[in-house]
């Protein structure tokens, strides 16, 4: 009901790039996000319950630790999920009141708080989840790609990216323009094969996922075939006792 | 309908563009500090705006974390702001344990704190036992004590790390985490022992994830497959407590194979000293000596010559005969023989540790192959210290890092011991590549002061003579009286403990209690949770704390404790001093305790005060200096008995001199600011770090960064800052001797004797080899009762107990569950979400279970301290932590199984570091019928009167709109 924006040639594509093979699952990003968002754009992001039984509140970012794969093969996996900023956004086409939309200029989908009814079409649409109502304003909230610091004039120029990115401790998170190939964030997505999150589903995230490099299964492979090339047997080390001390016997070392 | 143009037009109508400010301002104020959200001390910015706090973030330009945050420091805020904050001093009126308590005023606070204190002091100071938990001011707190003039303090080391600090200091003059690090930027393959996602939090995220982008390779051996170990490109998930033996096994294959650095081990170590064989008697296994104390080597001609000297011929294998006819044979001899036995091989050892044979070969190998085959060599000129230039710096691309999956056992000093015997094999100590210290270490190795505290070193009425806490180099320097009875409350530095070199906190309550090894007036304790997480044993903790004489009176007499939140351990104290948040205080991670030391240069840092206190509360080290003045302890008044640091901490971090010239900050100093290292004090000091984002670091000119051991530009440098006394080498000891004098004590030799019962535990692992022995738990339970091992780990959005009152991060882990490995579960007949009961020999507990794979088949495992008392913190009935949080506290004993006459610790025999990770249980499921809720549960505590109500709903951020 709501009409997506008719894309510019060369238009921007903000959005990020999480790196699955570095991110160990701290929350860095899960709780800078809180901190920035509940002083700015999308001020507050309520609590709910805040010290006591079922504590909830809005978040823009989660993280979910989760096991895949079997045997040697299987790892560990934290994934962190916010708003992917689809291109084609089911958010946007379903909100009634035309609240939630995508920019032109530069992709990012946001939710107008003054035109927002709270019917949470939205978040029903949404497969990913990324959506957040906040009960107590009624109206619903979500990643802005922190809309108030990447353009913001008042921070210095390297700080001008979201503050998930920013605090990231291990580089995991990367924010750009997804729609310029030259762009740092477009190169790493082509260079280590970046990924859609459930692509089946068609709603063209913005958002790319790097997958881990290596399953420990394949480097355990890899470390035992060179182990096997790499192992010396020394003849020395062959005798049994002090025998076996021999070979140091003659070396004449000096301190 | 023209479809299109409808759309437009009712586009148009209904969505007027949304205004947005993409440029607000946001902050009116910006300062620097120091995060306290864990004990990694991370540089922040604190955004302020109308008075409140809009946002913390990393500072960019500090060493530490170089701008990064983690998902505490993030949530810095939530802590600033917690409703759990204490308001006011609190006097208790009910029974200890209640939570009831009448406000008083602080002169009211400071008065009582003086009447009880003073008393002590001119009676027996040792009757003070003064202990503090995580905090970052103990050159402060352990100078009081000494003024006081107590021995009977300490922090949280003796159930930290302290395993791996002594082993370390005794070894190389450094340690893992605060005293050194991998070369994250030039190691090529970086092992991680035991590392349980806490420290080192920032950096080792930071640089795991660069090793990741430039090709290096990371191992993690470890348990569990979490956090580091899950994006490590390997994970071993090794049973816990046989890491050492998986090192001695590793260092086997390196002997077996030559994959040695035998001219490292001839330069910089202590391999080719000679060590007397004489069995039986009283000097056997020391070093053989010449007539002046040098240590002997055996030279070119097989003749005994000096160790020390430049140049030295020397020889690795051999057999010496001393001028007084005995023979002695090299510490390299003495380690080929040990190491290449069979009972080291990786097929012997394999089961035990749960590595298959061919895996810890492979690993041996890969170590051999990248130190040898791909070693790298720095451009970097460079001069020894006997003043030999080399060319280039030589790296061994290997570098390790261990915590607390190595320490927390009772075999964790020899295991840590076994990780540099690896490391010194390898020839990657302080190499490029390797693994580095941070300055100011390298520290004299073996190292001191020793400690003070024995009979006639503790005066009514006078300061200690000498620091409490120290590192003893043999049974002479043991606190000990004549009968060989421990003089420490903690009994740190007895035959129990010989080598406590932290203290032993987690003993503290329970001796109390005892009265052994006497009565104790007044326990004043700081930031530490002694009656709930930070406890061995806890509910029995709680006991003792409460526990009466049969006249009524508390057989702990006096509990004094400063905190800043409604902890459980406020509940069991008798007189409160509320402290403040990080935010609203002077501190310093001071260059005289365990600064921020980089390996490239010394560092130092401040807290600032941000925001002032809202509420009648006070720093705890402001109170700290104010008692000291009122008890007229003499470092803290001046001649005429006034205050000798009036405007507190401040005052104290700017005009303290602990030595001419040497103050808590090593910055700025001399009247000018123009000093570092040494100098008069500067009234302006504090002023130039806080301009300088209140760090202070000074870089090392390239040619002073490796090597530091033998490196005469470093050494000189170190002895012109003041970091350490001369600039003489340091000798790294793969042979500690001063565990050889205890183990001949221990056989009988020497003037000072254990006692009886402890004879054999001393002689047994005070071997100046590493060694490996089964964790004492599982060596003393039924082990087919108790077949799985029980550890916990530090999730990483959390520290301790300090982060459930957090409006946030409670968010994250409310509850906890206990991890099990889904192949064992499943032969238990358990399943995802049970309830079981969990047992120990020592106690029971019941938890909910999650099933996982990336666990040691052998081995359950929690996050620690999510579990909570009802009505501490804050919380509202029913929250999580308490209803579905547990600790495994409640299993672990302080002392092991046996007879309780004749109890030992259940801690390493060697520093009496808490084993809390030997712990061994079995799971049932719970009866269906019972509660899904966690066990035990305790009577909630009452509210103390001035906590604030906490809202139904927060909306912090609401005022920046």
């Amino acid at each position: 009901m709501t009409d997506l924006p008719i894309p510019a040639p060369g238009g921007k594509k903000l959005g990020l790039v999480i790196d699955l093979d570095v991110c160990v699952g701290c929350h860095a990003c899960a709780t800078a996000c809180k901190e920035w968002n509940s002083g700015g754009h999308s001020a507050p992001l309520p609590d709910f319950s805040p010290y006591g039984e079922g504590a909830w509140g809005v978040w823009f970012n989660r993280v979910h630790s989760f096991e895949e794969g079997d045997g040697v093969g299987a790892r560990t996996v934290h994934f962190p999920r916010s708003c992917l900023h689809c291109e084609d956004a089911a958010c946007v086409t379903v909100c009634p009141t035309g609240a939630s939309y995508k920019r032109a200029e530069d992709g990012i989908v946001l939710v107008n708080a003054e035109i927002c009814i709270g019917c949470k079409l939205c978040s029903w649409a949404c497969p990913y989840g990324a959506r957040e109502f906040d009960e107590d304003a009624g109206v619903m909230k979500k990643c802005t790609l922190c809309i108030d610091r990447i353009y913001n004039d008042n921070l210095v120029e390297d700080e001008r990216v979201p503050a998930c990115v920013m605090v990231c401790p291990t580089s995991a998170r990367h924010f750009g323009d997804l729609g310029d190939p030259n762009s740092a964030v477009a190169e790493m997505v082509a260079v280590r094969g970046g990924k859609d999150l459930m692509p089946e589903l068609g709603y063209r995230p913005v958002n790319k996922y790097l997958p881990p490099r290596h399953l420990h299964g394949e480097n355990l492979a890899a470390a035992a075939a060179a182990a096997a090339v790499r192992r010396p047997e020394p003849a020395a080390a062959a005798g049994a006792g002090d025998n076996r001390l021999l070979r140091w016997v003659d070396r004449l070392l000096s301190r | 309908m023209n479809g299109a143009g409808w759309r437009e037009r009712w586009r148009d109508y209904w969505r007027p563009r949304e205004i947005i400010d993409t440029s607000p301002v946001v902050a009116d104020e910006v300062k620097p500090t120091t995060c306290y959200m864990c004990a990694g001390r991370c540089g922040i910015k604190v955004h302020l705006k109308n008075g409140s706090i809009r946002y913390i973030e990393g500072n960019k330009a500090h060493p530490v974390n170089r701008g990064v945050i983690c998902g505490k420091g993030a949530a810095g805020i939530m802590q600033h702001y917690s409703p759990a904050k204490l308001r006011k001093p609190l006097l208790r009126v009910g029974e200890r344990g209640s939570g009831e308590f009448r406000e008083i005023e602080w002169d009211e606070a400071l008065a009582t704190g003086v009447e009880w204190l003073s008393r002590i002091r001119a009676d027996d100071p040792k009757k003070l036992a003064f202990f503090t938990g995580r905090d970052q001011s103990q050159s402060l707190t352990g100078f009081w004590a000494t003024q006081f003039g107590t021995p009977n303090f300490a922090a949280h080391g003796g159930f930290c790390s302290v395993n791996m600090a002594a082993a370390g200091m005794y070894t190389l003059g450094g340690s893992f985490w605060e005293f050194g690090e991998p070369d994250w930027e030039h190691a090529k393959l970086v092992l991680m022992f035991g590392v349980a996602e806490d420290h080192d939090s920032n950096p080792i995220k930071i640089h795991l994830s660069a090793m990741k982008r430039r090709g290096a390779k990371s191992i993690s051996i470890n348990p569990v497959r979490t956090g580091y170990s899950a994006i490590a490109d390997e994970w071993i998930g090794i049973r816990p407590g046989t890491d050492g033996l998986l090192a001695l096994s590793l260092v086997h294959e390196l002997l077996r194979t030559d994959r040695i650095d035998l001219d490292y081990l001839a330069r910089y170590t202590n391999a080719a000293w000679l060590v007397i064989q004489a069995p039986g008697e009283a000097e056997d296994g020391l070093f053989a000596r010449d007539g002046d104390g040098n240590p002997l080597v055996l030279d070119r001609r097989g003749n005994p010559a000096n160790a020390l000297a430049a140049d030295a011929a020397l020889r690795m294998i051999g057999e010496a005969r001393l001028a007084d006819g005995r023979k002695a044979t090299p510490v390299f001899q003495l380690i080929a023989e040990r190491y290449l036995e069979a009972q080291y091989a990786p097929e012997a050892v394999a089961a035990t540790c749960g590595v298959p044979a061919a895996r810890i070969r492979d690993l041996a190998a890969e170590l051999g192959h990248v130190a040898f085959d791909e070693a790298i060599e720095l451009a970097v000129p460079w001069t020894d210290w006997a003043g030999r230039r080399h060319e280039t710096m030589l790296g061994r691309p290997v570098g390790m890092h261990a915590m607390r999956g190595i320490s927390a056992h009772s075999n964790g000093f020899q295991t840590c011991r076994a990780l540099h015997l690896l490391q010194l094999l390898l020839g990657t100590i302080d190499v490029p590549g390797g693994w580095r210290y941070k300055a100011p270490h390298p520290k004299p190795c073996p190292p001191g002061p020793k400690p003070a505290g024995k009979p006639g070193q503790v005066e009514a009425g006078k300061p200690l003579g000498g620091a409490p806490l120290g590192y003893p180099m043999g049974p002479d320097d043991l606190i000990v009286d004549t009968e060989g009875n421990p003089q420490r409350i903690d009994k740190a530095f007895s035959w129990e403990a010989p080598i406590a070199a932290h203290g032993l906190m987690h003993m503290v309550v329970h001796n109390a209690w005892v009265g052994d090894p006497y009565k104790i007036d007044t326990l004043f304790m700081y930031m530490a949770n002694m009656a709930w997480n930070s406890a061995m044993n806890t509910a029995e903790t709680m006991r003792m704390l409460t526990d009466k004489e049969p006249d009524g009176s508390y057989k702990i007499p006096r509990i004094i404790y400063s905190d800043a939140f409604y902890s459980e351990m406020v509940a069991y104290a008798d007189l409160i001093l509320p402290d403040t948040t990080y935010l609203e205080r002077w501190d310093a991670i001071s260059i005289l305790d365990r600064p921020i030391g980089s390996p490239n240069g010394p560092c130092d840092s401040i807290r600032q005060p941000v925001l002032a206190p809202d509420r009648d509360v006070r720093p705890f080290q402001d109170v700290l200096i104010e008692l000291g003045a009122r008890l007229g302890l003499p470092a803290f008044v001046n001649p005429d008995g006034a205050p000798r640091y009036p405007g507190g901490y401040r005052d104290y971090l700017t005009y303290h001199e602990r030595a001419p010239g040497v103050g808590p900050l090593a910055g700025w100093r001399g009247q000018d600011g123009a000093s570092h290292g040494k100098g008069a004090p500067n009234p302006d000091q504090l002023q130039r770090y806080i301009d300088n984002g209140c760090f202070w670091k000074l870089e090392l000119a390239p040619e002073q960064r490796y090597f530091k051991h033998a490196n005469r530009a470093y050494l000189e440098n170190a002895v012109a800052l003041g970091l350490i006394g001369n600039p003489e080498p340091i000798v790294l000891q793969l042979y500690v001797e001063p565990l050889q004098r205890f183990r001949l004590a221990g056989q009988g030799h020497g003037a000072v004797q254990p006692p009886e019962r402890l004879r054999a535990r001393i002689a047994t692992h005070f071997d100046p080899l590493p060694i490996w022995y089964p964790p004492f738990e599982g060596a003393r339970v039924d082990t087919e009762a108790f077949p799985l091992n029980a550890v916990t780990q530090r999730p990483m959005p959390m520290y301790h107990s300090w982060h459930s009152h957090n409006a946030w991060l409670r968010q994250i882990f409310g509850a906890n569950r206990l991890f099990i490995n889904r192949v064992t579960a499943n032969s238990l007949g358990l399943q995802d979400d049970d309830w079981v009961w969990v047992s120990s020999h020592s106690g029971r507990i019941k938890a909910q279970l999650k099933l996982m794979d990336g666990v040691n088949p052998q081995t359950v495992w929690t996050w620690n301290a999510i579990g909570k008392r009802s009505g501490a913190w804050n919380l509202g009935q029913g929250s999580p932590e308490f209803s579905r949080g547990f600790l495994l506290n409640h299993l672990i004993a302080e002392t092991l199984p046996g007879d309780a006459a004749a109890a030992e610790g259940n801690a390493d025999p060697i520093t009496g570091q808490a084993a809390w990770y030997d712990l061994r249980v079995r799971v049932e499921r719970a009866p269906v019928e019972e509660a899904a809720e966690s066990a035990p549960h305790f009577a909630p505590l009452a509210r103390p009167p001035s906590l604030i109500r906490v809202p139904e709903i927060l909306r912090y951020g609401n005022q920046f709109r």
